[in-house]
């Protein structure tokens, strides 16, 4: 038997529950949030470190307490979840197949659905080192969890490939907990992470970040005895001649998240090559009517306040969709794609639709200093920031209004950067 | 005392467990790893050859041709995947396709069926991903391709629920011939028996040398793969080879039975029989070659990287002989050591008999063992009435494989027992795929400490100090 | 003496130049806000670390905590030493004080979440 709803939510972490309590406030009530942990609040509950919140609560949380944050709301609001239910299917119909303990496998009809399924660490594979393979190798935030949730050691001398912010915090929180991290190897000239977590989280314990560096072997036969690391050319390749020995129990990845797209893969959903995520227009709504995605679904996000901002888009949406019976107000259909140029990794959305306001998030390519941020249609500026600095770790974002969309009249818009290149 | 001992539980052990557990014999399989199927048999192509390789009149072309005409039937009697896509030999130029007669004649001559020459229309057309420059083939339509450590689990799993025992963690160091047979030593612990069977890959020249047979030698070479997520798996539905050199049959592009795409292996001549390493070089030289064979290959999709060692004998041929009264060696077994195993398995019970013994066939054998992966193969309605019956099967796991802990307890209880992390995972395939374990392994091991009664730190990836964990935190180390 | 500072009090990490003269702070740029000047003043003088880490329940779960108020620098591995000790028994309110005044910092180490 096939059960009706409204909205489903597929994942119970930040995006999914600021998207359920938008949804919610937009009028709608037949929800259901659809997580497989035991939990609600993804990868928060294991973020024990604080730096949440700072935009939306002006004040510094911690994963677990700006997760409790959304949680009591959607307790208040009884907005319905089911646990432990791991979605296994999903078709551009929007029918979900789940299963669980109590239900077993069972199938969901949805009106429109949201995607908040978060994202997965790239894991060693992906990387190609040669060497071995003994025990001894986690990705960061699998050591994270086993320290945060578990209570687990996994080991006593440390080094860290990938200076990304969980590299960074899982360097310090190894320190705390008694294990002594000798390096974090960054292959990139500049760290992956936030300035804020190099200091401290490296520096106030001496830990040497090596810039240009990278792990070229791994030895041990049954559990990891040490890495060989070697500085790299501009061109990522190892310098012969660098190579340095240093022996450790634990190598730890923190070289790049993925957004765990199998599901919109499995319904078609068209995907961004450069994201990973889909491509979606202004609404988060993807390529399928009435199916909507946020959160590090749609892009990794380094900071959760964009992602509370960005789900609660999307729950809009998908409260209007449903609503409005899946036809979007025909008078302000727009249909605009927007292209990428220089120094401009990506941005979210891709696609603007509709004549209503659009916060349109970006990631550079490299380190800029006094770099002016365009919006063009030809040689035309639609919008345009300035910003003192800008490096790709951190993601930004420019506002169109309603006005500015109504003026666009073709159909292609570029963003650019013009700047010093550091 | 056994009937017989086999030493070394790779493919070639495995079926001739299975093979033996057919009769009214006692027989013990040893091992010195903490699983099954360990050496070779973990880490090679998984190509069933159809049999056109090997030269004509060696035992190896015999072997191999009857091993793959056996492979469909035992992969369905052990419920193990294995998929008849056939192979393409493709050649580039006129030197490649006098060598591609060659081996047509000789797969002919080998007794290999429904193999035929393909021009570079009819290529295109059975394989439309293949380079442009490719001008024609040896198709070869009964080759297939299986899991080659599920098969020997499997094999094994089947011998044990038959009768037979298995000794994991037996590393034999020192064989003692005595009136009524042998005594097989390791450092712990000793097994006697009549016959002894010497299957232990790699090693097979030191045990026998250990029943005083000198008269060969087993040298290591390596090959490396890699290998690409499941979206990969579709850019060739055959087994994709380049026309062989010198130096063997070069680097082979294949779907798995899993789905994904295997690139590899390399051939390099190593001294260190235990050293699996991955290597810049080997990397480089795979991703150096399969480009010319098939277009557009996805290099970003790669998820791991492995090595297997070739046990080569220096024959040219299997070599398997008696090295001293009752004792059998089965050494050299090179490709295709895992087409040919079942045929090896039957071939060594017929040297057995011509010594003797008696081969007297049980009433009760049961040829048969449940898929490691019935529960996927199920219907909904199936899943939902183990689910009621077993909550467990409903707890995914695995996330990437789907993989719930029921499947887990599963291969942690039935023959042969998994007691590692790497061996719940050839088992399930929980951690085999996307993020490498990155999800599951916590939970695993929490499952594994709770069924093997034994504290989580001490659960480890491969066996021997392969600890995933050092203990608890806050200075709680168990070290 | 010019002393260069990455503020660490939020996620956006300005780069804030300190000029000291005589052991006394002359000049502050670089900050986005107040608390950025603050940061910087502290850092020169007393420099505060909040420290977030777990405590371990009597039966064997895994509780978050933190220090409600930064603690100095130098007393981390002090007060890291002090909550190692400490064992909790459940259930557990998000906030509820876990070791009041750590190592006399005048800082409260609280639970950052609810655990039954
Ligand atoms: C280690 C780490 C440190 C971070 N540090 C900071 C920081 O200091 N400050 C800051 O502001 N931000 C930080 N972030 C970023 C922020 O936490 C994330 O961007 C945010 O949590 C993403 O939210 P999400 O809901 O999109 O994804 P997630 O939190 O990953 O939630 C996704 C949820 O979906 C569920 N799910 C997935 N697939 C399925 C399925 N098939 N069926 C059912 N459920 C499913 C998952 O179980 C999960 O609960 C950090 C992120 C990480 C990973
Ligand atoms: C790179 C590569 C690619 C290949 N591709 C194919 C292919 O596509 N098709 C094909 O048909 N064949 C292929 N082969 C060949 C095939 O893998 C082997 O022939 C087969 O696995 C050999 O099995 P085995 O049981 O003889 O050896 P192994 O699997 O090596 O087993 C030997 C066992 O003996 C044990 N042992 C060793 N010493 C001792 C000791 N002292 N005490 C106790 N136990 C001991 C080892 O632990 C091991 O488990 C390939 C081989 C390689 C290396
Ligand atoms: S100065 Fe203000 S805005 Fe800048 S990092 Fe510090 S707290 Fe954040």
């Amino acid at each position: 038997m096939v059960k009706s709803t409204d909205l489903v939510i597929i994942g119970g972490g930040p995006a999914g529950m600021s998207a359920a309590i938008s949804a919610y406030n937009n009028g709608i009530r037949d929800i259901l949030i659809l997580e497989r942990a035991e939990t609600l609040g993804g990868i928060l509950q294991q973020c024990i470190h604080n730096g949440f919140g700072i935009h939306k609560f002006n004040e510094e949380l911690t994963g677990p307490e700006y997760s409790w944050r959304y949680e009591k709301q959607i307790l208040e609001l009884k907005i319905p979840y089911k646990l432990n239910t791991m979605v296994t299917e999903f078709t551009r119909d929007k029918i979900i197949t789940a299963v669980n303990e109590q239900d077993g496998i069972f199938k969901i009809k949805a009106k429109a659905v949201i995607l908040a399924t978060g994202c997965r660490e790239r894991p060693r594979g992906a990387l190609n080192i040669p060497g071995t393979r003994p025990s001894g190798i986690f990705t960061a935030g699998t050591a994270q969890k086993y320290i945060n949730i578990k209570g687990y050691m996994p080991g006593k001398s440390v080094v860290i490939l990938g200076s990304g912010d969980i590299g960074l915090i899982m360097a310090r929180r190894m320190t705390l907990e008694g294990a002594e991290v000798k390096a974090v190897c960054e292959i990139m000239p500049y760290p992956g992470g936030r300035a804020r977590n190099v200091e401290q989280c490296l520096n106030d314990f001496n830990i040497p970040l090596k810039l240009s560096h990278t792990v070229v072997e791994i030895h041990g036969k049954h559990r990891l005895t040490g890495v060989t690391i070697a500085k790299v050319d501009e061109n990522k390749k190892p310098v012969p001649g660098t190579e340095e020995y240093i022996s450790c129990d634990t190598l730890l990845l923190s070289v790049g998240l993925i957004p765990e797209n199998e599901l919109a893969k499995s319904a078609g959903i068209e995907l961004d090559s450069v994201t990973g995520g889909a491509v979606v227009d202004q609404n988060r709504q993807t390529s399928v009517k009435g199916i909507f995605a946020c959160g590090n679904a749609l892009h990794v996000h380094d900071l959760v306040d964009y992602v509370s901002e960005e789900a609660e888009i999307a729950g809009k949406s998908a409260a209007d969709y449903i609503k409005n019976n899946g036809m979007s107000p025909g008078s302000f259909a727009r249909n605009i794609i927007i292209k990428t140029g220089g120094g401009i990794r990506y941005t979210v959305p891709r696609k603007i639709t509709s004549i209503t306001d659009a916060k349109i998030y970006f990631r550079t390519s490299g380190i800029y200093r006094n770099a002016k941020i365009s919006i063009k249609e030809g040689e035309r500026v639609v919008a345009s920031i300035k910003k003192k600095r800008v490096v790709p770790a951190e993601m930004e974002m420019i506002k169109l209004t309603g006005d500015n969309i109504r003026e666009i009249k073709g159909g292609i818009v570029t963003f650019e950067l013009e700047g010093l290149h550091d | 005392m056994y009937d017989i001992v086999i030493i070394g539980a790779g493919i070639v052990g495995a079926m001739t467990a299975r093979e033996l557990s057919k009769y009214l014999l006692s027989v013990c399989i040893l091992d010195k790893e903490s699983d099954v199927a360990m050496g070779a048999t973990k880490a090679n192509s998984a190509i069933i050859h159809a049999g056109y390789d090997p030269k004509e009149g060696t035992l190896k072309a015999r072997l191999n041709v009857l091993g793959s005409e056996m492979m469909p039937q035992i992969a369905e009697e052990l419920g193990v995947r294995y998929i008849n896509n056939g192979s393409l030999v493709i050649g580039f130029n006129d030197e490649d396709a006098e060598k591609i007669k060659t081996l047509y004649r000789r797969g002919i001559a080998n007794g290999v069926k429904k193999l035929a020459l393909l021009d570079k229309d009819e290529l295109l057309n059975l394989e439309s991903n293949i380079s442009k420059n490719a001008v024609c083939a040896l198709y070869a339509p009964t080759s297939g391709i299986t899991c080659p450590y599920e098969l020997a689990i499997a094999a094994i799993g089947n011998a044990m629920d038959n009768g037979v025992d298995l000794k994991l963690n037996f590393k034999v160091e020192e064989i003692k011939k005595n009136e009524d047979g042998y005594e097989v030593i390791s450092s712990f612990e000793s097994v006697k028996a009549k016959y002894i069977i010497n299957a232990a890959g790699l090693f097979a020249d030191d045990i026998a040398k250990m029943a005083g047979d000198t008269s060969f030698s087993i040298h290591p070479r390596k090959g490396e793969y890699l290998l690409l997520d499941k979206e990969c798996g579709s850019l060739v539905s055959h087994t994709i080879f380049g026309t062989p050199t010198e130096k063997g049959k070069g680097i082979l592009i294949t779907p798995t039975v899993d789905g994904n795409l295997l690139l590899g292996p390399t051939s390099v001549d190593i001294t260190d029989k235990t050293d699996t390493s991955t290597t810049f070089d080997g990397i480089e030289t795979i991703l150096s070659q399969v480009n010319k064979y098939v277009n557009s290959i996805p290099f970003n999709r790669v998820i791991t990287s492995f090595s297997g060692l070739r046990a080569v004998g220096g024959t040219g041929d299997f070599i398997i002989k008696f090295s001293n009264d009752n004792f059998i060696s089965v050494a050299g077994i090179e490709s295709p050591g895992l087409s040919a195993a079942p045929a090896i398995a039957r071939y060594v019970a017929g040297m057995l008999k011509e010594t003797g013994i008696r081969l007297e066939k049980k009433k009760k054998f049961n040829p048969y063992r449940k898929s490691m992966h019935f529960f996927k193969n199920l219907s909904d309605e199936e899943k939902n009435r183990l689910i009621r019956e077993n909550r467990k099967y409903a707890r995914i796991v695995c996330r990437c494989e789907m993989v719930s802990e029921g499947e887990i307890i599963d291969a942690i209880r039935s023959n042969p027992k998994a007691t590692n992390l790497d061996a719940v995972k050839r088992r399930t395939r929980s951690g085999m795929g996307r993020c490498q374990g990155g999800f599951c392994s916590p939970y695993i091991l929490d499952i594994l400490s709770e069924e093997l009664k034994i504290p989580v730190e001490h659960i480890t990836k491969s066996g021997g100090a392969s600890n995933i964990i050092i203990g608890r935190t806050k200075g709680g180390e168990q070290w | 003496m010019i002393k260069n500072l990455t503020c660490i009090i939020c996620p956006i990490g300005c780069n804030i130049e300190v000029e000291i003269k005589k052991g006394e702070i002359v000049s502050i740029k670089g900050y986005s806000c107040k608390r950025g000047e603050e940061y910087a003043k502290s850092e020169c003088k007393n420099p505060l670390r909040t420290i977030t880490t777990t405590v371990f329940t009597i039966d064997g779960k895994v509780l978050p905590v933190k220090t409600d108020k930064p603690v100095p620098k130098e007393k981390l591995f002090d007060c890291m030493k002090a909550i190692k000790s400490t064992k909790v028994s459940l259930p557990i309110e998000i906030g509820k004080v876990i070791i009041e005044n750590i190592e006399g910092t005048g800082s409260n180490v609280i639970s950052t979440n609810n655990m039954r």
